[in-house]
C-alpha cells in the first residue's frame, strides 16, 4: 500500500513492477474482460459434448469431473497418434524466439505468455512430463511439469487468447504452427466441458438450424426480403432470389453473420445485386445456410459434422458446383479440410463460370469457388459494367484475413477486384499485409463482448497499420473478405482509428456495379446519399 | 539454475573423462566403447524418432501459405512460397533447410524510427544460426580426413576453401572462428535478452555449452597443443575398420573432445536437437497447397453424426411452406 | 539559468528516464521488446509510448497549452485503457515525470532557487494528469459503448424485422467518432 509519505520516485513501485518469476512459477491470473463466458449447458448437450455443467472461470473450483487428469492425458496420447503436426511440434521447438513478437496478442498486451513459443510451452511442458523419458527423469530441469488444476486453467485462459491466425508459423524456421497446438488444446479442454458460450452457442445453433445465428428458414427468407426491398430503393430493380431450389446450377453459401449484422448485411446485398445482374442460375439454402464453421474452434469431429451440410445440400439440390461468399476461417476449412472430411464431391462438376466460360481448375477437387475468384474473372473478361466514381468518396485499404492468406493464399484476387471498383486504393505497410497480415484480434470465436479489452489489445497492431494509411492517405474504408472482420474490425476501428468504416469487398463491387435498367443511383448500398450524385432535391 | 545446471553437467563430463583417462587408464572405454555406443544411440535414436513421427499420419493438408495461391492463369502464383506441386515443395524445403528462409523473414522491416537504421536482433539470429549450422557441417565433413585412408577429393576442396586465408601453421580454418563466435553469440543472446531468457530451458543451454566445449578442445588441439595427428588418425581408422587400437600419446584433450562429441551424439535424439530430422517432416512446410485440386486422404477419417436435411425439414416444414420454400415431403 | 534552460539541457536524459520508468511497468521480457523493436508496425505500443512521451515533454518544456498535448495523451491512454483496468496503474506514468525531473535536477534546484518555477511545472504536470484521467475515462466508456454498439449492429436487422425501429427524421449522431453508424435510424422500442 502507498503511504502518505511516498516519495515521488517510489510511486512506480506501488503496484507496477510485475513479478519477476520464471513462467512456470507464475500461476495464471484469470482477469476479467480477458476471457469469454463459459458455454451454456444446453448448447453443449445439443451436440453431445461431455461434462456440461455450470462453472465460473474466476471461481477456485471449476467443478472438474473426477479423473480429469486421465481424460486429458489419454486425450493427448490419442491426438499425438492422430496428428503428425502435434507429435512433431511437441518435440522440435528450439525456442529461438523468432515467433515471440509476431503475435498480435503479445504485441498488444505485453503478456509474455502470449508469445507463441510460450503458449506452446504451456502444453509442451505437460507433454515432456508425461510422454518423454527425459522429462520423467529430469522433471523441471528438462522443462517438464505435472498436469495440475492451475496448468489446466492456464491452458484454458491462453488457448482462448489465440486466434489460430498462423502468423507465428510464417516466421518459424520449422513451420511450427501455434494454430495446430491451440486446436489440440481446445480439443482437450472440450473433453472436460471447458468451452465458451460464444463458440458453443453458434455451434449448437448451426447444428440444429443450419447457421450460427440460429435463423430459421422463414427468418432467412424475410431477412433477404428486406435486402431486396432496400435494393429496390437504391436501384429500382426488384430481385427475386430463390431458396432450396432443386436443379439450380450453383449453390451459394456464405456466413450467416452477413444476413443480420451490419455492415455484413451490405455485403449480402452486394451478392444479390451481382448475381441478379449476371442472371446467375443459383440458389440459397436454408439448410446449408452457414459458410463459417465455429465447430472448427472446438473439435475436429464437430467441425466435420457442421461442414457436412454443404456437400449434402449440394447433392440434394443437384447443383453443378458451389460458390462461396466472403469469410476467413470458412475458407481455410473449405480449402484444407472439407474435401478430406466429407468428400469426394464426385457428384459435382469442375466449376465453370457460366458467364465467362472460365473453368476453375484450381478447385477441381472441392468444386467450390471463392467469390473473389469468381468476380475477378468476371472483371478480367469485361463482363461487368462498373462506375468506379461511385466509390470516389472512399479511400480504401485492404485487410487480408489470416485464413485466406496463410491457409489458402488468396491475395491478388480481392486486390484486383478492389482496384477495379475503386479509384483510391492504398496498401498498408508491407509487414502488416498478405502473409504477414495482422489478425483482427477476435477470430476463432473470441468475438464476444465480455472480452472487449482482450479484443482491443489483439486488434491494436492491425488498427495501428490502418491508422498509418488513414493519417497518410486519408483512408476511410477498410475493405476485407471476412464476416468476422466486418463485425469486429468495426469495433476496433471505432476505438483505435475513428473515421474508418469497414466493408466487405462485394459491397464496394455492388456500389460500382451499373445494372441494366437501374434508376440513377443517388444512394449507396448503405442507403446513404452518394456524394456528388445526390438527387436534385435536398436529401435530409 | 537453468544455466548453472547445464554448466555443471558439462564440467562434470570433462572431469569424468580426465579422471578416467589420467588416473584409471580407461582409454579404451572413452576412446572406443563410448564412441561406438554413442553412434549406435544416435543412429537408433534418430530412426526411432523419425519412425515415431512418421507413425502419426498427416490427416489434413495444412501448409502455411506464404504467397499467392495457384488460381487463374493470369494471376501470378508465388510458387516457392505457396507451392502447388512437389517440385516447388522441394524448392521451398531447400530454401528452408539451406538458407533458413523463414528466419530470414524477420529482417524485412521497411520503416524505421528516425533516419538512423537500427538493426534488430532478428537479423543476428538468422545470421548466427546460419553461420553456426554451416560451419558445424563443414567442420564435421573436414573430420572425415581422419576416417579414410586416402583423403577424398571433396574433403580436400572443403579444406582448401576453409583455409584460403593461408594464415598460420597449421593453416587456420575460418569455420573454427565462425563456430566459436556463433555459439558464443547464441549463448549470450539467451542470457542477455530477457524475452529469450524467459523462454529458455536448461535443455537450451546444455547443447550450446557442450558444443562450445567441443569446439574449444578442437581448436586447442589443432592450434595450441598440436595434437599428434598420426595417433588420432590411427585411433579413427581403428574405429572405422572395427579394429580399434589405442595409440600412445594422443593426450587427454582428445579424449575430452571425443567424449563430449559422444555425449552430444547420444543426447541428440532425445532433445530438441532432433529438429535436424524433424524439419523435413513439418507438414506446414513440406506439403503442396493443392487440397482444392487433389483430395487429401485422412486415414482415420470416420463417419460422424450429422443433422440431416430430413431431420431439419421435419423441424421446420410448416414454417418453410408458409413462406413458399420448397420442401421434399408435403 | 532558468528552470526551462536547465530542463532543455537535460531533455534527453529526462525523456530516457521517463520512458524507462514506463517500460518498467511491463514484464521485463516485454519491456525489452517494447524498447528494442523500432519498427512502428511490429511494435505499435512501444512506438506510441516513445512518440507520445517525447511530444508531451516538449509541450511541457515549451510551455504550450495542455490542450496541445491532448492527442498524444489520448493515443497513450487508448492503449493503457485496455491494458490496465485500474486508473492508478494506467495514469502513474504522468506522475513519474515529477520524481524524475527532481532527481535529475537535484541540487541545481536548490542552488538556483528554482523552487517556485518547479512548483509551476509540477502544476502543469498535474494538469496533464487530470487531462489523462479524462482520457482514461473516455476510453473506458468507449469500450462499453463498443459492446452496446456491437449488440445493436448484430441485432439491427432483427429489430427492423420485428418493426421495432422507426426513423426519427432530422436526428443524427453528430459525434465525429461514431462515423460507422452515423446514418442509422435510432431505435425506439414501441
Amino acid at each position: 500500500m502507498a503511504k502518505f509519505t511516498t516519495k515521488p520516485n517510489e510511486l512506480s513501485k506501488i503496484n507496477l513492477i510485475p513479478p519477476q518469476t520464471e513462467w512456470m512459477d507464475t500461476p495464471v491470473e484469470i482477469k476479467e474482460h480477458m476471457f469469454c463466458h463459459p458455454a451454456k449447458i444446453k448448447d453443449l448437450e445439443t451436440v453431445g459434448f461431455p461434462n456440461a455443467r455450470e462453472w465460473k472461470p474466476t471461481e477456485e473450483d471449476w467443478k472438474l469431473p473426477d479423473n480429469w487428469e486421465r481424460t486429458i492425458l489419454e486425450g493427448m496420447q490419442s491426438l499425438l497418434k492422430k496428428y503428425r503436426s502435434f507429435s512433431l511440434f511437441m518435440d522440435i521447438c528450439v525456442r529461438c524466439g523468432a515467433c515471440a513478437d509476431k503475435c498480435h496478442f503479445f504485441i498488444g498486451s505485453g503478456d509474455p505468455k502470449n508469445m507463441p513459443v510460450l503458449r506452446a510451452e504451456l502444453m509442451r511442458s505437460v507433454y515432456r512430463g508425461n510422454f518423454t523419458l527425459a522429462g520423467k527423469i529430469l522433471k523441471k530441469i528438462s522443462g517438464a511439469r505435472d498436469l495440475t488444476v492451475n496448468v489446466l486453467k492456464e491452458w484454458w485462459y491462453y488457448f482462448y487468447q489465440c486466434t489460430e491466425c498462423r502468423r507465428c508459423s510464417v516466421f518459424c524456421p520449422y513451420g511450427i504452427d501455434q494454430a495446430e497446438i491451440t486446436m489440440m488444446g481446445r480439443e482437450l479442454l472440450n473433453l472436460l466441458g471447458l468451452n465458451i458460450g460464444w463458440i458453443a452457442g453458434p455451434v449448437a445453433a448451426c447444428y440444429m438450424k443450419g447457421n450460427h445465428l440460429g435463423l430459421e428458414p422463414h427468418t432467412i427468407k424475410s431477412s433477404i426480403d428486406l435486402f431486396v426491398d432496400d435494393i429496390e430503393t437504391i436501384t429500382g430493380i426488384k430481385i427475386t432470389p430463390s431458396f432450396n431450389r432443386k436443379g439450380a446450377e450453383i449453390l451459394f453459401v456464405t456466413p450467416s453473420g452477413d444476413l443480420f449484422a451490419n455492415p455484413g448485411t451490405y455485403t449480402a446485398m452486394g451478392y444479390l445485386m451481382l448475381f441478379h445482374e449476371l442472371g446467375l442460375d443459383y440458389t440459397w439454402s436454408t439448410y446449408a445456410s452457414e459458410g463459417g464453421n465455429f465447430g472448427f474452434f472446438t473439435t475436429n469431429e464437430m467441425a466435420k459434422r457442421l461442414n457436412s451440410k454443404i456437400y449434402a445440400e449440394a447433392k440434394r439440390l443437384g447443383v453443378k458446383w458451389i460458390l462461396g461468399g466472403e469469410c476467413g476461417h470458412m475458407w481455410r476449412v473449405l480449402s484444407q479440410y472439407m474435401d478430406t472430411w466429407n468428400g469426394p464431391a464426385d457428384f459435382l462438376e469442375v466449376p465453370v463460370s457460366p458467364i465467362t466460360g472460365t473453368k476453375f481448375e484450381n478447385t477441381r477437387a472441392t468444386k467450390m469457388v471463392h467469390i473473389s475468384e469468381f468476380t475477378a474473372d468476371l472483371i478480367k473478361n469485361g463482363k461487368l459494367k462498373l462506375d468506379k466514381s461511385r466509390n470516389d468518396h472512399l479511400k480504401v485499404t485492404f485487410h487480408d484475413s489470416c485464413n485466406t492468406s496463410r491457409g489458402m493464399g488468396l491475395l491478388e484476387e480481392p486486390r484486383y477486384v478492389l482496384k477495379n471498383v475503386c479509384n483510391h486504393f492504398y496498401e498498408m505497410p508491407e509487414n502488416t499485409i498478405r502473409e504477414k497480415t495482422f489478425c483482427c484480434g477476435s477470430g476463432t470465436g473470441l468475438n464476444a463482448s465480455e472480452n472487449m479489452e482482450l479484443r482491443m489489445r489483439g486488434g491494436f497492431p492491425r488498427a495501428n497499420a490502418v491508422k498509418h494509411v488513414h493519417d497518410k492517405h486519408g483512408v476511410n474504408m477498410l475493405a476485407n473478405i471476412c464476416a468476422i472482420d466486418r463485425a469486429t474490425l468495426s469495433a476496433s476501428m471505432d476505438y483505435w482509428v475513428p473515421g474508418v468504416a469497414v466493408a466487405g469487398t462485394t459491397e464496394l463491387v455492388a456500389n460500382a456495379l451499373v445494372m441494366k435498367g437501374e434508376i440513377e443511383r443517388t444512394l449507396d448500398i448503405r442507403l446513404e446519399p452518394l456524394p456528388g450524385k445526390e438527387a436534385s432535391e435536398e436529401v435530409n | 539454475m537453468k544455466i548453472l545446471f547445464p554448466f555443471v553437467a558439462v564440467m562434470t563430463l570433462i572431469i569424468v573423462v580426465v579422471a578416467g583417462v589420467q588416473f584409471a587408464n580407461l582409454q579404451f572405454l572413452f576412446g572406443v566403447i563410448i564412441p561406438y555406443a554413442a553412434l549406435v544411440t544416435f543412429t537408433a535414436g534418430i530412426i526411432y524418432r523419425v519412425i515415431k513421427w512418421a507413425g502419426s499420419p498427416v490427416p489434413f493438408c495444412i501448409p502455411t501459405t506464404c504467397g499467392q495461391q495457384k488460381s487463374m492463369p493470369w494471376i501470378k502464383q508465388s510458387k516457392l512460397e505457396n507451392p502447388s506441386s512437389s517440385l516447388w515443395v522441394i524448392g521451398r524445403m531447400a530454401l528452408e533447410v539451406f538458407f533458413f528462409r523463414s528466419l530470414f523473414r524477420n529482417i524485412k522491416t521497411e520503416m524505421r524510427e528516425g533516419p538512423k537504421v537500427v538493426y534488430g536482433s532478428d537479423k543476428w539470429l538468422w545470421m548466427s544460426g546460419l553461420a553456426f549450422h554451416w560451419s558445424f557441417l563443414i567442420i564435421l565433413l573436414r573430420h572425415f580426413r581422419f576416417f579414410s585412408v586416402k583423403v577424398p577429393y571433396l574433403i580436400h576442396v572443403i579444406e582448401s576453401l576453409d583455409s584460403f586465408l593461408q594464415i598460420g601453421a597449421p593453416l587456420f580454418y575460418m569455420t573454427d572462428a565462425v563456430i566459436l563466435a556463433a555459439v558464443t553469440y547464441l549463448f549470450i543472446r539467451r542470457i542477455a535478452l530477457p524475452q529469450i531468457k524467459y523462454i529458455s530451458l536448461a535443455a537450451d543451454y546444455f547443447p550450446l555449452l557442450l558444443i562450445l566445449g567441443i569446439a574449444c578442445t578442437g581448436v586447442m588441439m589443432r592450434y595450441f597443443t598440436k595434437v599428434d595427428v598420426v595417433g588420432v588418425k590411427q585411433l579413427a581408422m581403428g574405429l572405422m575398420t572395427f579394429n580399434p587400437v589405442i595409440p600412445n600419446g594422443i593426450g587427454v584433450l582428445l579424449y575430452i573432445h571425443l567424449f563430449l562429441i559422444s555425449v552430444l551424439f547420444a543426447y541428440f535424439p532425445f532433445s530438441k536437437l532432433v529438429h535436424m530430422a524433424g524439419v523435413f517432416l513439418s507438414p506446414t512446410r513440406n506439403m503442396a497447397n493443392n487440397s482444392r485440386m487433389v483430395r487429401h486422404i485422412n486415414p482415420w477419417n470416420y463417419p460422424v453424426h450429422v443433422h440431416t436435411y430430413e431431420e431439419y425439414e421435419n423441424d421446420f416444414r410448416e414454417k418453410m411452406k408458409m413462406v413458399e420454400i420448397p420442401v421434399d415431403k408435403e | 539559468m532558468s528552470l526551462k534552460d536547465l530542463l532543455l539541457e537535460k531533455r534527453a536524459a529526462i525523456l530516457k528516464r521517463w520512458l524507462d520508468a514506463i517500460y518498467q511497468t511491463y514484464p521485463a521480457e516485454t519491456s525489452i521488446f517494447l524498447q528494442k523493436q523500432k519498427d512502428q508496425f511490429a511494435n505499435p505500443v512501444g512506438y506510441t509510448l516513445a512518440q507520445g512521451t517525447e511530444a508531451i515533454l516538449d509541450g511541457l518544456l515549451s510551455g504550450a497549452d495542455t490542450e496541445s498535448a491532448t492527442p498524444f495523451i489520448d493515443s497513450i491512454m487508448r492503449i493503457r485503457a485496455v491494458q490496465e483496468g485500474a486508473p492508478s496503474r494506467a495514469l502513474v506514468f504522468i506522475f513519474l515525470l515529477k520524481g524524475i525531473i527532481r532527481e535529475l535536477l537535484g541540487q541545481s534546484l536548490l542552488e538556483r532557487h528554482l523552487a517556485e518555477e518547479m512548483a509551476l511545472l509540477e502544476s502543469a504536470i498535474d494538469a496533464l494528469a487530470l487531462r489523462a484521467f479524462d482520457s482514461f475515462v473516455k476510453y473506458r466508456e468507449k469500450i462499453y459503448d463498443l459492446k452496446a454498439n456491437e449488440t445493436k449492429n448484430m441485432t439491427y436487422r432483427l429489430l427492423q424485422q420485428a418493426r421495432l425501429l422507426v426513423e426519427i427524421p432530422g436526428e443524427y449522431q453528430d459525434d465525429e467518432e461514431n462515423t460507422s453508424d452515423k446514418s442509422k435510424p435510432k431505435e425506439v422500442a414501441k
